[in-house]
């Protein structure tokens, strides 16, 4: 049992469960601390997911990116632009929902492509193109609209506003009406989106290749896998994710301005880095990325729920634990090697 | 012709032909769609003109990127904390200088309140060399901390309110000293980048830093301390965000945590690149880094001349970064030497022919 | 009755040129079907290069490659078309990816699929059974970073092996397994001869050769030695075909004289017990003033890591070190550079140059470091020592504001020893200072160390040609299996003692 349990704590996966624990001990914690306020009520579980669709989606492709070794900074930028089109298609142009939809995935694919072709053809740091595509982003936004365009489409909102209850849960209210808890169609699209990309990473030749890219790119070119490909794929896939991010974050804001989700792209980072994927590349899960926004989206229910403390701590706590998570790794990461030397010696 | 050739080759060969060829480039088409672009006045004692607004504005730029060329060189990485890190800093300052409300009393010297602004952001800087050097976290991760909680702590210091320092004295740093026609900023950021070249070349630091970001191993062969170097560049980075966020707190005489030096961590990594530094560390120009600044603050300036609103701004400035790496970038490089290669060659076979 | 196998693979007049190194010149190969073939060569022969040239990784000069069923001469541009021919290589950088399952390392690419996705059961399966026929049991769906070198090792050639249809190339597979693995390995390596692959096997160890080898092709110097079959071939004759035997105009010049004063100089460098855990097994040395002391041994015998010990390039974990009488804890090389000590290392281009630096800067960096950040040596001064350097040791460069990566490898090194010579050391320590260098700079730095050893200076030199040693050296430690076997000075001083220490028969004195 021990024995079990050491392994698991050298093995990658060891980051993500104490992830899920830490969220877990901090929703009992709130439980516990907030009886009084009803924090334990199913709706409050589920409001983590709606507040947060577009931020579980984009979490999910960043981790993409980060597990293959590269990253992508121009996510906050495209979902504001994503918004900002939608909104303009279908009140300024009278594009109807579903094709301004279409539209905005279709541009968020060519932008992918764009980026990853700079990245993986033409050799620039990644950091550096996505950063050109991040402000390519937030200044289309502006070239679309310098206004606020607020979305008043009837497709769009009952797509935005539909509730779906669910077959369980609930409570009784006070006039005695069961009150049954509900989601939006945003959260249907971010929980199919985490199934697929999960798939896709553990049962795909493209997801496996991702990871050995990461892991070792001169290795996996010698192994024979096509480096370059696999890498403008990646950012293509993050394309239409960051597009599909600013379709479901549209859905909760229904509108579309400028200065719409910014650092939007570091909140997805911080989420993959707490979920244990390494900046290095190679490593890292979506789930686990799931469970870094569910944190985030915790711990600012807590500030909610207390009443008293201003939004900032959320940036701080936020930090905070993203600073212990990434000594944690690093301790981990000595602690692997030291290992590895002392095999190596017997 | 030869000759020629042989001057034109030295020419480009030079580290800092091309980030200036970009400011050129960016001045000459000022100068043609603005033709008194050059044209500097005096109005009320003061100098105007776009070029010393270019100048004024690019200060903090200026001096962040100094800070941010010796974190690349040293390290390879970026340090993307430089924004927050100013915000702090001037939070410190005006909370030291006023306290948590707009007011127009000072309760300390105005100097030390200077001091303990650029001592927070140097304390920051701190804590990422710690991260990096000591504990070898990856440098954008472990400036991503401090890029997160920054504002937070700067809001914590301000209560979430814009303070207001309603003195006079406090816009000298960011406006104009009495009497004195050129802008204040421009002195400061003069003044940070001739002491940092002193710093690297009166002392062997230059050397050193370039020897680590080349090759780590080979410096810690022949007796340098790497992890010390790049604990220190970390802690220079910090001291230059404190400075420029003491500039950038003076410019508007007031404290917005939200917004003081939001995204200027971008364009100062943007600068190095712009000015010909590898973001992959080693040789480094610190000149090209000013350049750069003043190129991507000339651009904005100009584009402004043009009409183009501040939100659609980074429309135009993507494109010409994507243009400046692409050219730069070693896969454009190889295949234009290939070209030229060509061409000698057919030129030489019509030689023989002829 | 072996040559009767048919031919599988011949590479004939095979030359490759890298700026300023003629890497192999006109070297032949043969391999026939069922048959293990050693490539054997001190560093610097040409093994590396000819295998890479052959899988496709370096492209070759001039030459021709034919294989068995093929009737073009073939030309692989990639490790992939190596493959695609069966041709497959593991290599003695593991080039596998640590954060994959032992299962994927192996199969990636070629996964097994069930309803178009991964089918995992069957890929852990196959990996198993795979590793079972190397006698390796493990859990397969554990990522590789869990596991040793050597398991890591035995993943890529269970990989290779799984590829591979005719040809299989293990470049120096064994350096990190220990004697259990290696026999294992050696059962499979039986296995698939019998099936009738042929296998080239690059090693240093010598043993290794005589237990699984049927033929042996030495190569020295980028050239072809010849063909053997290896029960035909005495070991020390081996070894004095891979090292050669050069005769040259350097005698010995200052050997006898010095011997008898040993006694009574002054000793500068003493270790006692001095270890590094992992690389070198506690060792005791004393070395006096004024001697050249060579450190012999074959490749990963512990004598690389012996210098870097002393140095404090790997920070000593266990024994003493006296330096000129006191007692010196090196944490860092500065503590050993500061005491006056230099470290010219093994690998000069990782760990010995500053590529992207000029010249100039490549010599005074040494200089510099001791001095610290605030006693800059002035710009006018650092050109003077480049200038000095330069002349000194006649380094040829087109100037010295020049990137020190445009300068050839022989200059390169010279630019280094020139760096520490400006530090004025009292022990210099030279890592294979003549490696892939041209004869006659060799010559020059041989000539110098002596010069060196006259003005007083003392020298830890180390190299894999015995030849050179016996003309620079006073007293020679013999390294093997990251242990200091025997210590040869004086009469003993020969090229069969040395040889027989190295090759591990009946040592000389000790």
């Amino acid at each position: 049992m021990i024995k079990k349990l050491k392994n698991r704590l050298s093995s990658n996966s060891f980051l993500i469960i104490i992830t899920i624990l830490l969220f877990l001990l901090m929703y009992i914690g709130g439980v516990i601390i907030f009886k009084d306020k009803n924090f334990g009520r199913m709706q409050v579980f589920l409001n983590l997911f709606i507040s947060n669709a577009g931020l579980i989606v984009a979490a999910a492709g960043m981790t993409v990116v980060l597990i293959s070794g590269g990253i992508d900074i121009s996510v906050g930028s495209v979902v504001a632009m994503t918004c900002m089109l939608l909104a303009w298609m279908m009140e300024n142009k009278g594009i109807n929902a579903v094709t301004a939809v279409i539209v905005v995935l279709i541009v968020g694919i060519v932008f992918g492509f764009v980026q990853g072709w700079l990245i993986s053809y033409l050799k620039i740091q990644p950091f550096i193109v996505t950063l050109a595509g991040m402000f390519f982003a937030r200044g289309m936004t502006a070239v679309i609209s310098v206004d606020m365009i607020t979305i008043k489409n009837e497709v769009f909102l009952a797509m935005a506003k539909s509730k779906i209850n669910l077959p369980f849960g609930g409570s009784v209210n006070k006039r005695g009406v069961l009150i049954r808890p509900y989601i939006y169609p945003s959260v249907i699209i971010c929980i199919l989106v985490l199934i697929v990309l999960f798939f896709v990473m553990k049962y795909t030749k493209f997801g496996r290749s991702i990871y050995a890219v990461g892991g070792n790119e001169q290795s996996a070119l010698l192994m024979g896998l096509n480096v370059k490909k696999t890498k403008i794929k990646v950012y293509v896939l993050n394309g239409f994710l960051s597009a599909l991010a600013g379709f479901v974050f549209c859905l909760n804001t229904t509108g579309g301005f400028v200065e719409q989700a910014k650092g939007f792209e570091m909140e997805a980072i911080a989420a993959a880095v707490i979920g244990g994927t390494l900046l290095t590349g190679g490593v890292g899960n979506v789930i686990g990325s799931l469970f870094g926004v569910l944190i985030k989206g915790t711990i600012e229910t807590f500030i909610t729920f207390q009443g008293t403390l201003s939004s900032w701590w959320t940036k701080i706590v936020i930090a905070v634990l993203l600073c212990l998570f990434i000594i944690l790794q690093s301790v981990l990461m000595n602690l692997k090697w030291n290992k590895r030397k002392k095999i190596n010696q017997v | 012709m030869n000759k020629i050739k042989h001057i034109w080759m030295k020419i480009t060969g030079f580290s800092l032909f091309f980030p200036l060829l970009c400011l050129a480039v960016v001045l000459v088409i000022n100068l043609i769609r603005t033709p008194d672009f050059f044209r500097i006045s005096m109005n009320n004692g003061v100098l105007y003109g776009y070029v010393i607004d270019i100048l004024n504005r690019s200060s903090e730029l200026i001096i962040l990127a100094t800070g941010m060329t010796l974190v690349v060189a040293a390290s390879g990485g970026t340090d993307i904390s430089v924004g927050a890190v100013s915000a702090v800093a001037g939070a410190v300052c005006i909370y030291s200088l006023i306290g948590g409300a707009s007011s127009d009393v000072y309760r300390i010297p105005y100097v030390l309140a200077l001091v303990l602004g650029i001592l927070a952001g140097t304390a920051c800087g701190v804590f990422n060399g710690f991260l990096v050097a000591k504990l070898h976290i990856q440098p954008m991760v472990a400036t991503l901390i401090l890029f997160t909680a920054g504002r937070g702590i700067a809001q914590v210091l301000t209560q979430g309110f814009i303070l207001y320092v309603r003195k006079e004295s406090f816009k000298y740093l960011g406006n104009f000293l009495p009497g004195i026609p050129v802008p204040t900023p421009i002195f400061i950021a003069a003044l940070v980048v001739i002491l940092t070249i002193l710093l690297l070349k009166r002392t062997s630091l230059g050397l050193y830093i370039q020897s680590v970001g080349v090759n780590r191993i080979a410096s810690r062969l022949v007796g340098l301390n790497s992890s010390l170097i790049i604990f220190l560049v970390y802690v220079f980075s910090g001291f230059c965000a404190g400075i420029a966020g003491m500039i950038i707190t003076s410019r508007v005489y007031s404290i917005d945590a939200n917004n003081a030096g939001l995204n200027i961590e971008l364009d100062a990594i943007l600068a190095v690149a712009i000015g010909g530094n590898s973001l992959g560390g080693g040789k480094f120009t610190l000149i090209g880094s000013v350049i750069g600044a003043i190129t991507i603050q000339a651009l904005t300036t100009s584009l402004y001349a043009m009409k183009v609103t501040a939100d659609q701004l980074p429309v135009y400035k993507a494109i010409v970064v994507v243009i400046i790496v692409a050219i730069q970038s070693p896969v454009v490089k190889r295949w234009m030497k290939a070209v030229r290669h060509k061409n000698a060659l057919s030129g030489n076979r019509k030689k023989v022919k002829a | 009755m072996m040559s009767d196998k048919k031919i599988l693979l011949t590479m004939r007049h095979i030359t490759k040129t890298f700026p300023g190194v003629r890497a192999l010149s006109d070297v032949d190969f043969t391999l026939r079907y069922g048959e293990i073939h050693a490539l054997m060569g001190e560093n610097g022969a040409g093994k590396s290069t000819l295998i890479k040239v052959l899988t496709g990784v370096e492209e070759m000069d001039n030459g021709e490659i034919y294989m068995d069923g093929i009737d073009h001469t073939i030309i692989n541009r990639s490790p992939q078309e190596a493959q695609a021919i069966g041709i497959s290589t593991v290599y003695q950088e593991i080039n596998l990816c640590p954060n994959l399952s032992v299962a994927e390392n192996i199969f990636i690419g070629r996964e097994p699929k069930k309803f178009g996705r991964i089918d995992w059961k069957t890929m852990n399966r196959k990996a198993g059974d795979l590793l079972s026929n190397l006698n390796i049991h493990i859990d397969v769906s554990k990522p590789l970073s869990n596991y040793s070198v050597a398991i890591q090792q035995m993943v890529a050639i269970a990989r290779a092996v799984d590829i591979s249809s005719k040809v299989l190339i293990l470049d120096e597979p064994t350096s990190s397994l220990d004697e259990q693995e290696v026999e294992k390995l050696f059962a499979v390596m039986q296995k698939l001869k019998e099936s009738g692959i042929g296998i080239i096997f690059v090693t240093h160890f010598l043993d290794q050769v005589y237990k699984i080898s049927d033929r042996i092709t030495v190569l020295r110097n980028g050239c072809l030695v010849g063909e053997y079959e290896t029960d035909k071939l005495p070991s020390v004759e081996l070894v004095e075909l891979m090292i050669g035997k050069e005769i040259d105009d350097l005698a010995k010049l200052r050997k006898e004289e010095n011997d008898d004063n040993n006694g009574k100089k002054e000793i500068i460098v003493e270790a006692r017990e001095l270890g590094h855990t992992g690389t070198i097994n506690p060792f005791n040395l004393k070395i006096h003033k004024g001697e050249v002391i060579g450190l012999s041994g074959l490749l990963g015998s512990g004598r690389s890591e012996l210098a870097r010990a002393v140095y404090g390039a790997d920070k000593p974990d266990q024994g003493e070190l006296y330096f000129k009488g006191k007692k010196l804890q090196v944490k860092t090389p500065l503590d050993a550079m500061k005491a006056g000590m230099a470290y010219l290392p093994e690998n000069r281009k990782e760990e010995g140059i500053i590529e992207d630096l000029s010249v100039r800067e490549n010599i005074i960096i040494a200089l510099q470091a001791r001095q610290g950040i605030f006693k800059m040596i002035r710009r006018k001064e650092q050109e003077e020592f480049a200038d000095r350097i330069i002349d000194l040791l006649q380094i040829k460069t087109s100037g010295k504001d020049i990137p020190i990566k445009q300068l050839s490898g022989g200059n390169q090194q010279k630019v280094i020893l020139g760096r520490w010579l400006l530090t004025n050391p009292d022990f210099l320590i030279l890592d294979e200072p003549t490696r892939g260098i041209d004869v006659g700079t060799k010559t020059e730095i041989q000539k110098l160390v002596l010069k060196l050893a006259e003005e007083g200076k003392t020298v830890l030199f180390i190299s894999s040609e015995i030849d050179e040693m016996l003309r620079v050296c006073n007293k020679i430690a013999v390294l093997r299996d990251r242990r200091m076997v025997s210590e040869l000075k004086g009469d003993d001083l020969s090229q069969s003692n040395i040889m027989k220490a190295i090759a591990g028969g009946e040592t000389g004195d000790e």
